[in-house]
């Protein structure tokens, strides 16, 4: 029997009266790239320190492929860590950093300089073997924070924010650098997040966090197009929320008493939430043909913003304001402060929530 | 275009303001550089005149014929005797200190803040009575009929003879100097980034491996500054060892003064204090340096 590289289950942890992780139930796929996503406080990062062993949980269980380290101390466990901070030892040079863990594992020191020098050559470093971590820029500091993870070959590599401190350019470098190096260590990744473009990017699947719970799991298209909560939908990227009531299982009725098609799994006269992303709104002037099957809502531009490559319109309705966003493209028509048009939508691009 | 100053104007203002900042901090600094001149450097200095000055058979200082009898003194026997006896005093005294402190530094440092400061101003409270005053308690807790042997008498034990010996020199030394190594051993510590710690756990290292080769170097600075600021006034104590210390134990503080007052030797006083100097200044220069290879 193959078991999960990570399987928690009813994870809990509290920390006197506060509550931070509560009723947690994860299975992490071998060679996976997994990601926790969601705002501060939510219980990401407690999840993470319970897995690496600097936590132990209040009540449930933690396997890692199959065994239970729930209550081992994080230097038995077949795990690594990279910090947000990095956390490199500052009287040790880059190398000795590296070697950290295989002296502690006492692996004889021939092989520990072969691996070294192999984990630093992984991460480009290699010239600087005999730095000290404080010489180092940022992005190099993250390196040899991934290097001394990775050089113990551990079941399973938590990351907390690691690309958090580094600016924006050198962040989606290694957002990518990240995602090859995964794919190529064939690695378990746990990596916790709170920025969604990250975890959608690089994740294999992701599960959404807040107030201790896991809301939602799945992978990043999932999570995106098919939010099955209002946090969620509201959490990753930009998305209208209009009020509505279920008519039947194929309509809801928004404000305005405005009928459309969508698919709802919940009984009649349930009050709930439907979410739609900006960019999955057409406009059409009030005489063009509207393709069949599309919802369809009349409504006012209030307002048009240029963002360059994207317009962004704001249009009353009697549903509520919305917002759509359209691609700047030669041969669309753009519309005016106080235009009147039609938005258009297909019923698949809307998701129903309840709360 | 407006044309960037010549090279040599921005030199010139650069100059400028950087001799000004200098002027700014030496004005700044010249409280201290007083202090430091008319107390220190200027006492030491006749100190340092004195020691190759020669005693008169009345025992007057004579400020001629200049010479380095008193230094010719230092080898003799009773004087090896007194700066080893003493020199293992402060060592001990020293290692006592780091010991009983490190944990307590440490414990101090892993506190949440409110009770940290509580638990230094317990660490500073001696200090807000006189050391003289506090030094003669000892001479009461440690006699032979005072509280410590009674207690051990009433437990079956027998009477307690350690004051007027080394042990109650140490004693008092150490309870002295204690919050001279606490303070900066805390403050060390309480700058220590126990992410650090963490990430050798992580790295397989058990507790006692990850204090050993992390939070122990990384305090290092702490513990030598703890270190000298034990040592040197230990190697130097002339209170303690006269208040608690016994007549058959002089130590280096006891001599020189002995020199001065009871001997009216001032020349070869005034030597050993250089040579006292002289040998604190290596060592002190000995632990920095350690420090900051460790560093």
């Amino acid at each position: 029997m193959t078991h999960a590289a990570v399987s928690l289950s009813e994870v809990t942890k509290h920390f006197g009266e506060v509550v931070a992780v509560t009723g947690l139930d994860l299975d992490v796929a071998d060679g996976e790239f997994f990601s926790l996503l969601g705002p501060s406080g939510c219980g990401k990062t407690t999840t993470l320190r319970m897995i690496a062993g600097f936590e132990f949980p209040t009540a449930g269980s933690i396997r890692i492929h199959g065994a239970e380290v729930g209550l081992e101390p994080p230097h038995r466990r077949p795990v690594n860590t990279v910090f947000q901070s990095y956390a490199l030892f500052p009287h040790m040079t880059v190398e000795d950093n590296v070697a950290f863990g295989l002296q502690m594992k006492r692996v004889s020191d021939h092989e520990i300089s072969d691996r070294v020098r192999r984990a630093l050559d992984m991460v480009q470093l290699a010239h600087r073997a005999s730095a000290r971590p404080s010489q180092l820029s940022g992005g190099q500091q993250q390196r040899v924070a991934l290097a001394r993870a990775l050089v113990n070959e551990p079941e399973v590599l938590l990351l907390d924010e690691p690309l958090g401190a580094l600016d924006l350019k050198l962040r989606q470098a290694m957002q990518v650098e990240l995602k090859e190096l995964q794919e190529r260590v064939g690695i378990t990744f746990i990596y916790v997040t709170h920025d969604q473009e990250e975890a959608l990017t690089m994740s294999d699947r992701i599960g959404v966090m807040s107030e201790g719970r896991l809301l939602q799991v799945g992978e990043p298209e999932q999570i995106y197009e098919h939010p099955t909560s209002r946090f969620v939908a509201d959490f990753i990227g930009e998305i209208n929320l209009l009020p509505a009531t279920v008519i039947d299982a194929g309509t809801v009725e928004l404000l305005g008493g405005h009928r459309v098609g969508a698919t709802t799994g919940t009984e009649a006269g349930t009050e709930v939430t439907v979410a739609i992303r900006p960019e999955r709104f057409e406009l059409y002037d009030l005489d063009e043909a509207i393709p069949d099957g599309s919802n369809r809502i009349e409504g006012t531009v209030a307002r048009r913003t240029y963002y360059g490559d994207v317009f962004y319109y704001d249009v009353d309705t009697p549903a509520g304001r919305i917002e759509a966003k359209e691609e700047n493209r030669p041969g669309v028509d753009h519309y005016e402060h106080g235009d009147r048009v039609i938005v258009v939508w297909h019923r698949s691009a809307m998701s129903v929530v309840k709360d | 275009m407006i044309p960037a100053p010549a090279k040599s104007e921005r030199q010139a203002l650069e100059q400028s303001a950087e001799k000004a900042d200098s002027r700014r901090g030496l004005l700044i600094s010249l409280p201290s550089y007083l202090y430091l001149v008319l107390f220190f450097a200027i006492p030491f200095g006749i100190v340092f005149v004195y020691s190759f000055a020669t005693r008169s058979r009345t025992g007057r200082t004579v400020l001629e014929g200049w010479n380095l009898d008193s230094y010719g003194r230092l080898g003799d026997s009773i004087v090896r005797e007194i700066a080893f006896r003493s020199l293992v005093l402060a060592v001990v005294t020293t290692v006592v200190c780091l010991l009983a402190s490190y944990p307590f530094a440490y414990y101090i440092a892993t506190r949440r803040p409110a009770i940290r400061n509580v638990l230094l101003v317990l660490v500073m409270i001696p200090f807000w009575s006189n050391f003289l005053v506090r030094t003669y308690a000892w001479r009461v807790l440690l006699g032979t009929n005072g509280p410590i042997s009674q207690l051990s008498q009433l437990l079956g034990g027998d009477e307690i003879r350690i004051l007027f010996t080394n042990t109650a020199v140490l004693i008092g030394l150490v309870y002295g100097y204690l919050p001279f190594m606490v303070l900066p051993l805390y403050a060390s510590l309480e700058r220590m980034d126990w992410n650090l710690v963490e990430a050798a756990r992580d790295l397989y290292a058990d507790g006692w491996t990850a204090f050993r080769r992390i939070t122990l170097p990384l305090s290092m600075p702490g513990v030598i500054a703890g270190s000298i600021l034990v040592f040197i006034p230990s190697l130097g104590a002339y209170v303690t060892p006269a208040l608690l210390g016994g007549a058959r134990t002089t130590l280096l503080g006891d001599y020189i003064v002995g020199q001065f007052l009871s001997a009216r030797n001032w020349p070869y006083g005034s030597a050993l204090s250089v040579a006292v100097m002289v040998v604190m200044l290596f060592a002190a220069v000995f632990y920095f340096r350690a420090g900051a290879k460790n560093a």
